[in-house]
């Protein structure tokens, strides 16, 4: 959910623009991170544990734990939390690439 | 690439800016790396008035501060700054440090000293289902809504009752979020009375000798079981309790962010005080390799104004060892270290005086 | 106790609080700060020098109650937001209460609220008859509430309704 004011803050955002989540249209702007985008369109799970497949989100949204790792343009294990989106990205969940 | 530097410093918040900002009256050649596309470190998510001093921006809200010290680093000719590169690891057999620009380019950087003024990491807690989405480190809440306009969830329960979580709690509340609680598991609010007292007056229950059971939902957070503690911090069967959520926020510490210092040789030791395993390191910040200082979190788990005064004293210890301090610069460090003192000098920072004290017994 | 329970109860504030006569003279102000933590920037809040100089900067603030007219613009600068203003007679029947405020949407002048104690629960009704932005701080406003006076020593926070 997008905050549309604030009693401290003012939130000059950037250019729209919209990327792909699984093949669905979503909305974001090009100044923010892919997984905030998706949280601002109420989407919360970015990938699924490889063994149990439990659906995992956001945890530190800061690039430090690993929670928010998604298939971005082809390649795997993206830190959702700090990459910018950009026009026309393809992203997908549920290809996380296992180390060996 | 390879680029030739006499001081790296390695990270852009508080710490980073500070050291930066007394470098900048040296003629040092200074490389400043931030792994973001902006400097500021966690000030730029802060709207809270910050404590201290005047002369320290007590009163000034975080993210000015931010803006303020970004503003006087750019100033600098001898300052160039590399924003989206992160610092990634030392090898000692090229004596160099590697960093990676945009994701893409690798650059190979040789350097007199360096400043490590990494910051720290949030702690997760451990409870079944921690791993749901909708359960955060608070911090992640706050980057969301300070610094991108975006609210998570509507009703959240806070986990941890120091200054993060009472200030994110209230941060939650200014955003248009419910806090339905805050859950402390110690028997004490951990935090500055005055930053729980903001919370209290606005209808949120502090549980002190609480803590988080488990969490439920099915594909997402849709509540938490909580529990109480007995004076030996063991749960009280029978006294669990549900609340219903779509955002938990574990406010339950940081850890310093000392890889690169582990790759750099440093003597590490493990003091909880100071937030876990920490360098070694003498009073000007200088660790066990000469050639390596720290500065803010990385160094201990403190604020904003310690880490900005840790910048200065290391700056100016690096210029000192470089022999390019001037008497302006060595007044500022005694300056620094002075007001570090009186910082220190109440209540609140006994555990921090008692964590620096471990560092230097044998 | 205030460290358990996260709020004050009035006995803890006895010391902070000025004596009945000066309560009676006319509005006042009050620093719920009863923690030595590093902080000083009250001490340079007021034009008047009511803010008594610290000596380290962990020292709990003190106000000379008599130098103080209850002006109210050092509310604004207090980091923790511990500083209120109280007028108790403002009026035969009402007191005033002065607190910061940080929230939107904000109160409409005129118009009554719930108003809140320092644990948040609801004690009662007040009136809002001003709201200032100053200067110094503009983000944190000043309110100012007129409420039965049994409740200024306990009135802290007022209920704004989203009424979105």
């Amino acid at each position: 959910m997008r905050i549309k004011n604030h009693p401290i803050l003012e939130f000059n955002k950037g250019n729209k623009i919209t990327f792909f989540l699984d093949g669905k249209e979503i909305e974001g702007y090009d100044d923010e991170p892919i997984a905030v985008s998706l949280y601002a369109s109420g989407i919360k799970t970015l990938s699924y544990s490889l063994k149990y497949h439990k659906p995992r989100g956001l945890f530190c949204c800061i690039g430090n734990c690993s929670s928010c790792l998604m298939k971005v343009d082809g390649e795997p294990n993206v830190r959702t939390c700090v990459k910018r989106a950009r026009q026309g990205m393809i992203v997908e969940t549920d290809r996380l690439v296992k180390n060996d | 690439m390879i680029k030739e530097t006499d001081v790296v410093i390695i990270g852009g918040g508080p710490a980073g800016l500070s050291a930066a900002i007394a470098l900048g009256q040296t003629d040092l050649k200074v490389l400043l790396l931030e792994r973001d596309p902006f400097l500021g470190g966690q000030l730029v998510k802060q709207t809270h008035m910050f404590f201290g001093s005047r002369e320290e921006y007590a009163g000034v809200r975080g993210f000015e501060i931010g803006n303020l010290l970004s503003e006087s680093v750019k100033k600098f000719n001898n300052i160039e700054i590399s924003f989206d590169t992160t610092a990634c690891g030392y090898y000692n057999e090229e004596d160099m440090l590697l960093a990676v620009h945009n994701d893409e380019e690798l650059i190979r950087i040789k350097f007199k000293k360096v400043i490590v003024a990494t910051g720290a990491s949030e702690r997760a807690l451990l409870f079944e289902n921690n791993d749901l989405p909708g359960i955060y480190g608070a911090g992640a809440v706050q980057t969301l809504m300070n610094l991108y306009g975006v609210l998570p969830g509507k009703e959240v329960v806070m986990v941890g009752s120091g200054n993060i979580g009472l200030i994110i709690s209230y941060q939650l509340v200014q955003a248009g979020a419910k806090v339905k609680a805050i859950v402390e598991a110690a028997p004490k609010v951990g935090g500055y009375f005055v930053h729980a007292a903001k919370a209290s007056r606005l209808g949120i229950p502090i549980y002190t000798k609480t803590t988080v059971k488990r969490a439920f939902g099915k594909n997402e957070l849709e509540g938490v079981e909580i529990i109480s503690l007995d004076k030996d911090w063991n749960e009280i069967p029978g006294t669990e309790r549900k609340i219903d959520c779509d955002t938990l926020c574990l406010a339950v510490g940081l850890s310093p962010l000392t890889e690169l210092l582990w790759q750099f040789g440093c003597k590490m030791r493990y003091i909880p005080e100071l937030g876990g395993h920490i360098p070694i390191r003498d009073g000007n910040l200088m660790t066990t390799n000469k050639d390596v200082y720290i500065a803010g979190d990385v160094a201990s788990i403190e604020e904003a104004t310690s880490a900005m005064l840790e910048g200065t004293i290391a700056a100016v210890s690096v210029s000192e060892s470089l022999n390019f301090a001037s008497q302006k610069l060595l007044e500022l460090r005694d300056n620094a270290f002075k007001k570090l003192f009186d910082l220190r000098n109440g209540p609140t920072g006994e555990k921090i005086l008692s964590g620096i004290k471990k560092l230097e017994e044998e | 106790m205030y460290e358990e329970k996260g709020y004050l109860e009035l006995e803890e504030l006895k010391e902070r609080i000025p004596a009945e006569e000066r309560l009676k003279k006319g509005p006042v102000a009050i620093i719920e700060c009863i923690q030595e933590i590093p902080c000083n920037p009250c001490q340079s809040a007021c034009n008047r020098g009511a803010i008594k100089e610290f000596k380290k900067i962990v020292d709990l603030p003190l106000i000379d109650f008599e130098k103080c007219n209850g002006c109210g613009v050092c509310i604004a600068q207090c980091p923790g937001l511990a500083i209120f203003v109280v007028w108790e007679d403002y009026s035969d029947s009402h007191a005033l209460v002065k607190i910061p405020y940080e929230f939107i949407p904000l109160p409409e002048i005129g118009k009554e609220y719930d108003v809140l104690n320092r644990k948040g629960e609801i004690v009662g009704r007040g009136e809002v008859i001003k709201i200032q932005s100053l200067k110094t701080n503009p983000k944190t406003k000043i309110i100012w509430i007129k409420v039965p006076k049994e409740l200024c020593m306990e009135a802290r926070n007022i209920k704004v309704v989203d009424e979105e």
